[in-house]
This record gives C-alpha cells, sequence and structure tokens, in this order.
C-alpha cells in the first residue's frame, strides 16, 4: 500500500539545476517505468525518493506523509542497483538478510523471510554462496531478494537488467513483471529499453532535460505523443519527420503538403493554424508501405533504397526520398528490394501525426481505441 | 636439452630465461647467510684473538642460556605486536577520516602522511630531546602546566616510549594504504548498506572493515618485516635500555657483535633472529593466505 506523491521537486547541483519543477503522482500498486535520454535526471529523480539524494526543492510524500527529510532506510523503500550492490563478503543468504539483521529481527525469523524470497526467486540452492561465484542473472536474482525481504511499500529499480544479456533480460523481465503481481507493490523503474518500457509499464513517464515530457499508459505515448519529443522517443525503430506545409484545415482533419505536393491528410485538429504554416508530419516506420510500381498512384514518394537491414521475420529500409530525406520503413521480412533499388512508399494519412514547429503535436480528433486498452496482466508463473 | 618445449604445448619453459636473475639472488642471499651460520659456529672474538677455531653448538648453548636472549625475543614480540596494534587501529581510524570530503582535506592527508618521510633517527631525536625530555620536552611542560610531575619516559615507560616513537612511523603507512583501499570501496555497495538501514558503526563494522580486510592484512605483513629489525630509534633514544629493558634482537645481536666484540655469538644471535623471523611469517602467511583467498 504505497502512493507517491512528487510536488515541485527540485535538483540544483552547484548552480545547475538538474531537474526542475517536476510534479507526479504514483498510484499504489503502479509500475511507473522512468524513460528519457541519457543525463535527463531519471536516476537522480529516483535517487531523490530514496533518500540517497537530498531533495533541493519542493515536497516528497509517501502515503501522504512528506518525507523529505527521512533518512533512506526509514521510507520503506527499497532499491536495485544497476551494479546490484551485494555486498561481497557476505554469503546471498546474509545479504537478503541484512536489513533485518540491522532492525534486531531475530535470527529464525530472518531466515524464514529470506527463505520465502529465495523461493520466489528459484535463489535455494544458491544461499550459501558469495555473490563471487554467481552468474550476472543470478546476482541480479539476488539483489532483488534483497529488496523483497524488507517487505518495502515501493520498489525502485535503476536500469536493473542493462548488464545482461538479451535472453536473460526477457527472463528477468517477466520475472520481475510477476513479482510486481504477486506483490501488490507500487515499483518505479529506470530503463532506457524501449521493450522494457513498453511491455511492463502500467504508466511510463518520459522525461527530457530534468522535466516531464508526458505521463500516459505505453500505448497512449505511442498513439498520442503530445511533443515531436515523445513521438521520436518512444517507438523503435524512431518515427520518421518530414518537413510539410499546411494545405487546408478542415473539421475532418489537416491537409498538409509535402515538398514534391504531395497531399496528406491527417486526422488532427488544426486549430490556430492557417495555409501554408511550416510544419512536421510524422510517420512511424511501421506504418509506411512500399508499394509496388504497377499499383502505384499519384499519392506516393518516389525514393531510393539507402540500406537494408533484415532481421529474417521484418525488414528495415532506409530511403532517401524528397531531395535527400530519409524515410524509415518497417516492413515483413520477405521484402526484396536491394540497396540502390527505385521504391514507392505510401503515406496513410490516418496513421500521422502532426507537430507545430513549437514542437507540440496538434491533438487527434479521435482516440486511438488501443490507447485506452488496460495494460495486459501477467499471469503469474508465466515465467516458469 | 631444447631450450623451448615443443611448440605445440604452448607453454614456453620459462626457466632458462629466470635462471640468472634467480642465481643471482641466490648468491646474494646464500653467501652472507651461510657466512653467518660458519661464524656462528666458530670461535670468534675480537677482544681474544688467541682463542680461535672450531666451537660446535657452544655459541649456541651459551645463547640460550643467556636469559639476555629471552629478553630480547619477548621485547622484539612485544614491540612488533603493539606497534602492529596501534598503526592498524589508527590507521584504520585516519583512513576513514581522510576519506570524507571537510574543509582542508588536502592539508590533513599531508599532515597525517608526513612523519612517514622523516628519518628513523630524526623522528627518534625530536621525540628524545623536544617531546619527551622530562626538562625541555613538550609532554614534560604540558605536565608541568597541570601541576603534576613530570614523567621521565625513557627511565619510566621505557618500551612503551619506544613504542610511541615507532607507531608514530608506521601510522603514516597503514593510513596511505588502508586509505587507498577505502577510495575503492563501491559507492553503491554504501548507499545499498544505508538503504538497508546501516548507520556510521555498523556501516564500519559490516561493509568497511570486510573491505579493509586484504590491506589490513598486507600492511600487518609488510610492517612486520620492518618493525622486526628496528634499530635506530632504539640507538638513539635509550641504548636498549634500562637495563635490557627495550633491547630487541636486533639490538641484542649489535651489542654482541659491536660492544663485546663477539662475532660468533652475534652471528647465533643472528640466526636466532632468522628463525624467529620464519616463524613468524609462516603465522603470517597463513594466515594471508586464508585472508586472501576471502
Ligand atoms: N554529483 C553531481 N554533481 C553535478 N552534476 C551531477 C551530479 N550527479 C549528476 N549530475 C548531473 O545530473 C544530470 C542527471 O544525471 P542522472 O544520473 O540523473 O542522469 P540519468 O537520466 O540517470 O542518465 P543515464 O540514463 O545516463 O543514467 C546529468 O547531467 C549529470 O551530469
Ligand atoms: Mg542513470
Amino acid at each position: 500500500m504505497a502512493t507517491l506523491t512528487l510536488r515541485n521537486i527540485k535538483k540544483v547541483y552547484g548552480d545547475v539545476e538538474v531537474i526542475q519543477d517536476l510534479s507526479l503522482d504514483i498510484e499504489d500498486r503502479e509500475f511507473v517505468v522512468l524513460v528519457g535520454p541519457s543525463g535527463c535526471g531519471k536516476s537522480t529523480l529516483l535517487r531523490m525518493i530514496a533518500g540517497l539524494e537530498e531533495i533541493s526543492g519542493g515536497d516528497l510524500s509517501i502515503d501522504d506523509e512528506r518525507v523529505n527529510e527521512l533518512p533512506p532506510d526509514r521510507r520503506g523503500l527499497a532499491m536495485v542497483f544497476q551494479s546490484y550492490a551485494l555486498y561481497p563478503h557476505m554469503t546471498v543468504a546474509d545479504n537478503m538478510a541484512f536489513a533485518l539483521r540491522l532492525a534486531g529481527v531475530s535470527r529464525e525469523e530472518r531466515m524464514a523471510k529470506v527463505g520465502e524470497a529465495a523461493k520466489i526467486l528459484h535463489l535455494e540452492p544458491l544461499l550459501d554462496r558469495k555473490p563471487r561465484a554467481l552468474s550476472g542473472g543470478q546476482r541480479q536474482r539476488v539483489a532483488i531478494g534483497r529488496a523483497i525481504v524488507r517487505e518495502p511499500r515501493v520498489f525502485l529499480f535503476d536500469e536493473p537488467l542493462s548488464n545482461l544479456d538479451a535472453a536473460l533480460r526477457v527472463q528477468m523481465r517477466i520475472e520481475i513483471a510477476r513479482l510486481h503481481n504477486s506483490l501488490d507493490a507500487t515499483m518505479i523503474y529506470v530503463t532506457h529499453d524501449q521493450v522494457e518500457a513498453m511491455t511492463m509499464a502500467d504508466k511510463i513517464v518520459v522525461m527530457n532535460a530534468g522535466h516531464i515530457e508526458q505521463v500516459g499508459s505505453p500505448l497512449d505515448l505511442y498513439h498520442h505523443p503530445e511533443s515531436l519529443f515523445v513521438a521520436g522517443f518512444i517507438g523503435s525503430p524512431k518515427m520518421n519527420f518530414i518537413e510539410a506545409k499546411i494545405a487546408s484545415v478542415g473539421g475532418d482533419g489537416t491537409k498538409v503538403a509535402l515538398s514534391d505536393g504531395t497531399k496528406v491528410a491527417v486526422p488532427v485538429s488544426g486549430g490556430g493554424m492557417s495555409s501554408g504554416d511550416a510544419v512536421t508530419l510524422g510517420v512511424r516506420p511501421e506504418d509506411l508501405t512500399a508499394v509496388a510500381n504497377d499499383q502505384a498512384t499519384g499519392g506516393d514518394l518516389a525514393g531510393r533504397v539507402v540500406v537494408a537491414e533484415r532481421l529474417g521475420g521484418e525488414t528495415f529500409l532506409y530511403t532517401e526520398v524528397l531531395d535527400g530525406q530519409t524515410l524509415n520503413l518497417k516492413g515483413p521480412g520477405a521484402m526484396t528490394y536491394r540497396v540502390n533499388d527505385a521504391i514507392r512508399l505510401r503515406i496513410d494519412g490516418a496513421t500521422c501525426h502532426l507537430f507545430r514547429d513549437d514542437g507540440k503535436a496538434l491533438p487527434r480528433l479521435a482516440r486511438n481505441p488501443m490507447a485506452d486498452l488496460d495494460a495486459e496482466p501477467v499471469a503469474p508463473g508465466a515465467a516458469g | 636439452m631444447a631450450l623451448f618445449r615443443r611448440e605445440t604445448q604452448r607453454r614456453v619453459n620459462t626457466l632458462p630465461l629466470v635462471a640468472p636473475s634467480v642465481g643471482v639472488l641466490l648468491i646474494w642471499m646464500i653467501i652472507p647467510l651461510v657466512m653467518t651460520i660458519w661464524f656462528s659456529l666458530q670461535n670468534y672474538n675480537l677482544i681474544v684473538p688467541t682463542i680461535r677455531g672450531f666451537a660446535g653448538l657452544d655459541n649456541y648453548a651459551y645463547l640460550l642460556d643467556d636469559p639476555a636472549l629471552w629478553t630480547a625475543m619477548i621485547n622484539t614480540l612485544v614491540l612488533v605486536g603493539s606497534v602492529l596494534a596501534i598503526t592498524v587501529v589508527f590507521g584504520t581510524l585516519f583512513a576513514v577520516l581522510l576519506n570524507q570530503d571537510f574543509w582542508g582535506v588536502g592539508a590533513a592527508r599531508l599532515f597525517i602522511i608526513a612523519p612517514f618521510f622523516v628519518m628513523p633517527t630524526v623522528s627518534a631525536l625530536i621525540w628524545k630531546n623536544m617531546l619527551m625530555h622530562p626538562v625541555n620536552g613538550l609532554f614534560a611542560w604540558i605536565t608541568r602546566s597541570l601541576g603534576l610531575p613530570p614523567v621521565d619516559w625513557f627511565a619510566d615507560v621505557p618500551m612503551l616510549s619506544v613504542i610511541i616513537i615507532v607507531a608514530w612511523q608506521w601510522i603514516p603507512f597503514a593510513t596511505l594504504i588502508l586509505l587507498t583501499a577505502l577510495q575503492s570501496l563501491d559507492e553503491e555497495q554504501k548507499e545499498a548498506a544505508r538503504m538497508d538501514g546501516a548507520g556510521p558503526l555498523s556501516m564500519f563494522y559490516f561493509i568497511i572493515l570486510p573491505h579493509l580486510g586484504r590491506s589490513i592484512t598486507v600492511v600487518i605483513m609488510i610492517e612486520t618485516i620492518f618493525l622486526l629489525t628496528i634499530f635506530a630509534e632504539i640507538f638513539v633514544t635509550t641504548s636498549g635500555g634500562p637495563g635490557l629493558a627495550t633491547t630487541n634482537l636486533a639490538f641484542f645481536i649489535y651489542i654482541r657483535a659491536l660492544l663485546e666484540f663477539d662475532v660468533g655469538g652475534a652471528s647465533a644471535g643472528g640466526v636466532i633472529a632468522i628463525i624467529l623471523a620464519n616463524i613468524v611469517a609462516i603465522f603470517l602467511v597463513r594466515s594471508v593466505a586464508r585472508n586472501l583467498d576471502a
């Protein structure tokens, strides 16, 4: 049971303001993922919540109690560090029991709790080992176990999986998601990994240069980015941006003209815009289609393939259109285009986004039904 | 014999390559050792040059009968043990202190390290004449200002005085080694401990001390090697006295060789010192091996 409230949180180092005036509400049992480019202040924010870093201004409350001045161990939080930060001279069991030992919990009770956590994380055979004798994934599990044993109100994770290989990352990702469901805990999770953010989060917080760009569910951010920054940040490969000019504004959408005169109708409200205004057209690589020459119509862009990346199941094409602008396209694995082939790209206006020249998105006329789908719950035991 | 084994074996036979230097070192070590052992079996006193010849184990028998040898041995162990204990404890404390960020930490580091660069004879003289002297010394002045009788350090507590001087010289070494070890302690580990509820004391006991274990063993090893042969400080301050109160093995051998001119007896003392050093070394190496393993 824990809700977190951040009100006008500030962090300054000397005279550098790393986080400016940040406010955020985190509901009980929510899985919140913080994403953003390197250096935008994610770790700093997490460490301020943890109590490892002083809060320069604003209020941090847990369950409506202001905790700004509370030392880390009294806030009822547990943190999993990127480097695991296990105590190298203690066994796995002692590592996990350390907090309880300091709290004066009796030995039997300690061991019982450690046993419980070890069972959840499949660590029982490793309890007597030192961290040195564990693999990366096992160390990560011990670090999580150390957090679980304390029964914290809130779990904090700072890029916990970034040192693991891809396969292990998938497994641990599922395990953490499962843990979130079975523990009913509030979790705050910092990551660089798109897939982690999209799959685990109830709520993604996109940060940029010390402030919040947008908060929302993964699909909300994907379908309704409020700014050029969020649109470019969420989704992989990155959304394509094409320079365009407003052609006409109407009740059923806004029409823009590309530099070669191609017209695209986008279902966004063009309130406040007028013909001729410069805008940016955003189209995701997965919404672009390549059309065969014999099916081409006037609205297609002619271009040339620059790089083709074939992943087996899917193909990424990097193409050059409209005098040197690059458009990336994500297509099926069976695409036969080669480098330097001519290609015709079709833009489906219904899936496009428009951004004003200050970076703000023009609001869509209708919400995408996917954006309001609840996050898929993960069945307990899914990790096997 | 081929210098290098077949190439498929990958490992080069390094013996011919290291042999020259090992050989030189061996000669370097073996000649003085053999000479010492040889002299220790001779009747060889510079004052009575007429009595020469093979003495068998007479020198040893005479020495082992001499209570002064046992006193010297005990003094050596007391000196080494106390200085080790003091330097490790204070070295750890200073290292923890100097690892903090406070105003003037750079200067503080310099001051704490400085004694290491003072020659043993010079520091012993300073302690003897400027600090511990019962008339001119700073300590005497302090006790006098407090209305107390001054302590005549080298007469009343000679061993303690020597221990203090030697410890003062070696604390910087321990501090330096332990400080570098502290700086290699993972910051996230300390933060994890803080989140787990460790205050300063439990942090020190559960996280910092175990981390320092290895370096403490290294400090003890290296210091022991030097402390077993402490000489200059004793020579300058107490000359082994009063009586035999501060005579350690090194000083005992010096008395035999250069005050009594008994080369044979002194050599026998030297061999005994080697044996003592080896016993200490065996204990040390075993405990270190255990510690380095952990
Ligand atoms: N002790 C410090 N003194 C001054 N500036 C700092 C300090 N710690 C962090 N910063 C600055 O604060 C900003 C945010 O750092 P932070 O570690 O929170 O970034 P991050 O979002 O976690 O980045 P990454 O994704 O690379 O981990 C950075 O610009 C960094 O240079
Ligand atoms: Mg970070």
